[in-house]
């Protein structure tokens, strides 16, 4: 590590990372990351410490112009469905490629809630708990950042990438693990560059030790508990750390990029897998947009365009490297939309029986739960899911015990999550005997 | 998302613009906010006020002399019965004291609390100008004042356009959250400007209250409506997110879980809950605004039979307060704001302390989580009780808080462990250490970067960049929303930002408009040059270690490099945790 810190340091006066980075690239080492804890970043499979990426798609997608459609219905307004590489599902024809990279994932059709608000459904699938307004709950991602640290990461463990409302955050774990945001991701991470040459910054930090001292007295407590002089550390050691280039994906070949798609999402679905790759523990990429009470198709047809590509490459991309065993991704949003179409050819909120995707990390593939009412005569879905499960089967899979509580700022206990695992996604006997489970359950 | 960002966007206007100048920054805002937001952009159409901020700067520095202020104004409104209600404040904490066994800590410093007063009230520090009229007083008495300074200069505050501005934000907050909602029936940027001046006409609390609650008509027009127009979603109005609001920013509690079933452990029943929401019942939203129904009955969906059925309004407790004439939503208004509702004046002497402090006076509790008021009155009661009797005047109840104890005394303490240290806080022994809010930050750099008072007489050019750079920095600091008077840690994001974001560059960067700069030339000798710095940037003085130090530091420079000295020195002050967070 000092070796590591030492090599950074001095590039600041040499090659700048660009340059090491043009370098890499021209060697066709755009993967090897000048650096990175090469075993960190060449471990696969099983090795691998695991990782989250959640696609959070915000508003509310309507699951059914994505992965539960029921066309030639009443409900099915004209979203026809295809054919998929798992046997019998069929999805909205707005993802063909998809259609060829869901064998690798799940697909639950009946997740059920009660939060038809965007801000209280977003808190429940992104926490896993309903809005209480005695505590503020940590998202997913900041709990398995939290659950599973890695001391080697020196860029933060939770980060969330491209616009959406109310991001990931750390809740009663500590505004220490909410997610490192960026706005626009594949762009240079703003603010990292230190704004003097090294020496120069070195002294200024020296006074800052000086100045620190006098406020330090008769405030010891409250100056530790504070983290200000923690985050400084931290946001220096990121500032020269070669993981920052994870960031970066210039270095990618473009057509890899093209698959992604040249949006911002696709960026943020590609700097997500760079970001596993070096170690990251969780990262959440939103996609906003379809909140569609008016005009839903063409909303979603315009959605899918960015989502369909992004999504699928990232599937593909993982799995070619041997890093989906070792990530889970959970593809969701607050809630689903209305059966019934609206006026304006629009659907509305609709919590009670939506879906989501979600696979790897040692996860069962292939695995279609829960069913829709065709006619939309039945608001609950048969086989429902709540929230909670959905939580309780990632944190399972991602080896966080989830059962255990922890103790929020005014000492109240809390478990991590409520739920129970959804057996059916689990594959405990394959991962017992260590090997991987690769057929699709159809 | 679109429409919500660009509105967001157009939120604070941190000062009174009234001039053209308003109108300037307004026409360069609107066609940022209409393209993307881009860097070059931004630069571009920045130039031409950085050139008209350089020009006015110029001539400000030669013409103006820069300490020249009206002093503190030596009246306070009713100041004899204020005195008593200090008395009494301080007496009731002295026997709580007296029964915990615990003693606060020794007064803070008059700086010290000139500061908080300046973040609490104006969401900035004291600038030097300020620091130096402040320090005058201190030192020469007027005579035939017999209020303290403190006291006065908290009047001063008040009576600065700055107050009303800045309070009204944080107020709106309470009411209508942070989000810009849906743009086409909802203004937000109205609704604070139209707080900020029920603030600086210093209108009674429930006055304001009653009407944001009953008030009928265009959201653009009728400002106050957009406290309902703020809960529509789909197209109409949300009773129950308006009533779980109303709950929590008028009487201080959370009914909102009622909504759904019994609270467990709180006396609110779900029945109580529709009962409040059946007044918003027959509030419509029409072409014309808000108006009222008299003949539209409110009904809700059973959540397990999905068969609808009729609810009338009802309230909680007191039926008895509620008039028989008026609109539904007046009557609520009147039956909230009812002298004897104790929770009414308790819940804004709580915020009211909680935006004075950062913490509410009642600890460990969200500020919308009280209780049921105590059987014995507590201070919040005593407080309260001064509030009604004095017109529900915010003002009074700002000057109360800000002349007890708890705000006068000091942050440090002998506290060794968490646990000694939270008693302490919690009984009000010690002043909280709270990290300022995004806003207070952005204005604390903005003001040290300039040695006279940045308010609505300043150059265009520090508008301009507070106007410009503000969204941006909010938004990249971490906006806390709702729940901003929690107790929250640093960050790495704010870390960075402070120490290589492109604000502090900016205002770092010596030029004949920044504060290092004109200390760096200002300044009568090294040891006076350090002086200024630790008061624009800390609004202390440096202790001898740290004079020593950087004085060191400053003789082994060329004059001419002594800028460079001072920018250094100013970013490691911006990056203590004494300037980013309230002591």
């Amino acid at each position: 590590m000092e070796s590591l810190k030492h090599r950074a340091m001095s590039s600041a006066t040499g090659p700048s990372r660009r340059d090491f980075l043009c370098a890499a690239a021209g060697l066709g080492l755009s993967f090897l990351l000048p650096g990175l804890d090469l075993r960190a970043a060449l471990r696969r499979g099983e090795e691998r410490r695991k990782s989250l990426i959640v696609l959070w798609l915000a508003g509310g997608p309507s699951q059914l112009e994505t992965w539960d459609p029921h066309p030639e219905t009443k409900i099915g307004g004209p979203t026809r469905a295809i054919d998929t590489t798992v046997p019998g599902l069929r999805i909205a024809s707005l993802y063909p490629r998809m259609a060829e990279q869901i064998q690798h994932l799940n697909v639950i059709r009946s997740l059920t809630s009660k939060e038809g608000d965007h801000e209280r459904g977003t808190y429940l699938l992104k926490t896993g708990y309903r809005p209480d307004p005695t505590t503020v709950h940590p998202s997913l991602g900041a709990i398995v950042a939290q659950q599973l640290p890695d001391e080697r990461l020196e860029i933060p463990p939770h980060i969330s990438l491209g616009e959406g409302p109310w991001p990931a955050r750390g809740g009663y774990l500590g505004d220490e693990y909410d997610a490192f945001r960026i706005h626009d991701p594949g762009r240079e991470v703003r603010n990292m560059r230190m704004p003097v040459e090294p020496r120069r910054q070195a002294e200024r930090l020296k006074s800052l030790d000086v100045v620190s001292r006098s406020f330090l007295n008769g405030r010891q407590v409250a100056v530790e508990k504070s983290l200000h002089r923690q985050t400084i550390d931290d946001a220096l050691a990121m500032m020269s750390s070669e993981q920052l280039k994870a960031f970066e994906i210039d270095g990618e070949p473009g057509q890899l990029r093209a698959a992604y798609g040249e949006t911002r999402f696709g960026r943020g679905c590609l700097v997500a897998r760079r970001l596993v790759e070096a170690g990251v523990r969780a990262v959440e990429v939103s996609l906003d947009g379809f909140d569609t009470h008016a005009a839903n198709f063409s909303g979603h047809q315009t959605q899918a365009e960015i989502l369909d590509p992004a999504f699928a490459a990232l599937i593909q991309d993982l799995e070619e490297r041997d890093l989906l065993e070792s990530t889970v991704v959970l593809c969701l949003g607050e809630f689903g939309r209305t059966p019934r179409i609206n006026r304006l050819d629009g659907r509305d909120h609709w919590p009670s029986g939506f879906s989501c995707v979600v696979g790897g990390g040692g996860m069962r593939r292939g695995v279609v739960l829960g069913q829709t009412d065709p006619e939309g005569r039945s608001k609950a879905p048969a086989d429902p899911i709540p929230v909670e499960n959905l939580f309780a089967t990632v944190l399972e899979v991602l080896d966080v015990d989830f059962h255990q509580e922890l103790i929020t700022p005014i000492g109240r206990p809390m478990a991590i999550s409520t739920g129970s695992p959804i057996d059916r996604l689990l594959a405990r006997e394959d991962l017992r005997i260590g090997s991987v489970h690769r057929g699709s359950v159809g | 998302m679109i429409e919500r960002t660009a509105h967001s966007a157009r939120l604070r206007v941190p000062f009174n613009f009234n001039s053209s100048t308003f109108d300037y920054l307004r026409l360069i805002h609107f066609s940022l906010v209409a393209g993307s937001l881009d860097v070059m952009k931004l630069r571009f159409v920045l130039a031409p006020a950085l050139v008209v901020g350089l020009v006015v700067s110029v001539i400000g520095v030669t013409v103006n002399n820069p300490v020249d202020r009206t002093p503190a104004p030596a009246n306070i409104p009713q100041a004899e019965t204020l005195q008593v209600v200090v008395d009494t404040v301080e007496a009731h904490l002295a026997e709580s004291w007296k029964k915990a066994g615990l003693a606060p800590v020794e007064e803070a410093e008059p700086l010290e609390v000139l500061r908080r007063l300046s973040l609490a009230l104006h969401g900035t520090i004291p600038s030097l100008e300020e620091i130096r009229v402040f320090e005058r007083e201190l030192a020469h008495p007027e005579s035939g004042s017999k209020t303290d300074l403190l006291t006065r200069w908290t009047e001063r505050m008040l009576r600065d356009p700055r107050f009303a501005d800045y309070f009204g934000e944080r107020l709106a907050r309470s009411l209508v959250g942070t989000e810009g909602g849906q743009f086409i029936v909802y203004r937000r940027d109205r609704f604070v400007s139209w707080l900020s001046e029920q603030l600086a006409g210093n209108r009674r609390w429930d006055e304001i209250v009653r009407e944001v609650i009953s008030q009928q008509g265009l959201w653009t027009g009728e400002p106050a409506v957009n406290f309902i127009t703020a809960s529509v979603d789909g197209g109409t109005i949300d009773q129950n997110k308006l009533t779980g609001k109303t709950v929590r920013a008028f009487l201080g509690q959370r009914i909102d879980c009622a909504q759904c079933h019994d609270h467990p452990f709180d006396r609110w029943k779900q029945t109580d809950f529709e009962g409040l929401a059946a007044f918003y019942g027959q509030a419509n939203l029409t072409l014309v605004g808000i108006e009222d129904k008299p003949n539209l009955e409110f009904e809700i969906e059973d959540r397990d039979s999905l068969e609808k059925r009729q609810v009338a309004p009802a309230v909680p407790f007191h039926p008895e307060w509620v008039p028989k004439e008026g609109t539904r939503r007046s009557q609520l208004a009147h039956w909230i704001t009812h002298p004897e509702n104790r929770r009414f004046e308790r819940a804004m002497a709580n915020r009211v302390w909680a935006l004075l402090f950062g913490v509410p006076f009642k600890t460990g509790i969200g500020v919308d989580d009280l209780t049921d008021p105590p059987k014995v009155p507590d201070l919040l009661d005593l407080l309260g009780a001064d509030f009604r009797e004095h017109d529900y005047d915010l003002r009074r109840l700002i000057h109360v808080i800000a002349a007890s104890r708890p705000f006068r005394i000091s942050s440090r303490s002998d506290a060794e462990t968490e646990q000694e240290l939270e008693l302490l806080q919690d009984n009000w022994c010690v002043f909280p250490v709270v990290r300022l809010r995004p806003e207070q930050l952005i204005g604390a750099m903005l003001q040290a970067s300039s040695a006279k008072t940045i308010d609505q007489n300043s150059h265009l050019f520090a508008r301009a960049i507070r106007f410009f750079r503000e969204q941006d920095f909010v938004r990249d600091y971490g906006d806390l929303g709702a729940d901003e008077l929690e107790e929250h840690a640093a960050t790495v994001t704010q870390a960075l930002l402070r120490m290589n974001g492109r604000l502090t560059r900016e205002i770092l960067e010596p030029s004949p408009l920044n504060s290092t700069s004109r200390i760096a030339m200002l300044s009568y000798d090294d040891r006076e040059c350090i002086e200024n710095c630790y008061l624009i940037c800390l609004t202390r003085r440096p202790e001898a270690e740290e004079l020593d130090y950087f004085h060191a530091q400053m003789a082994d420079v060329e004059s001419k490099f002594r800028s460079r000295v001072v920018v250094d020195l100013c970013w490691s002050l911006f990056n203590s945790m004494e300037f980013s967070w309230n002591h």
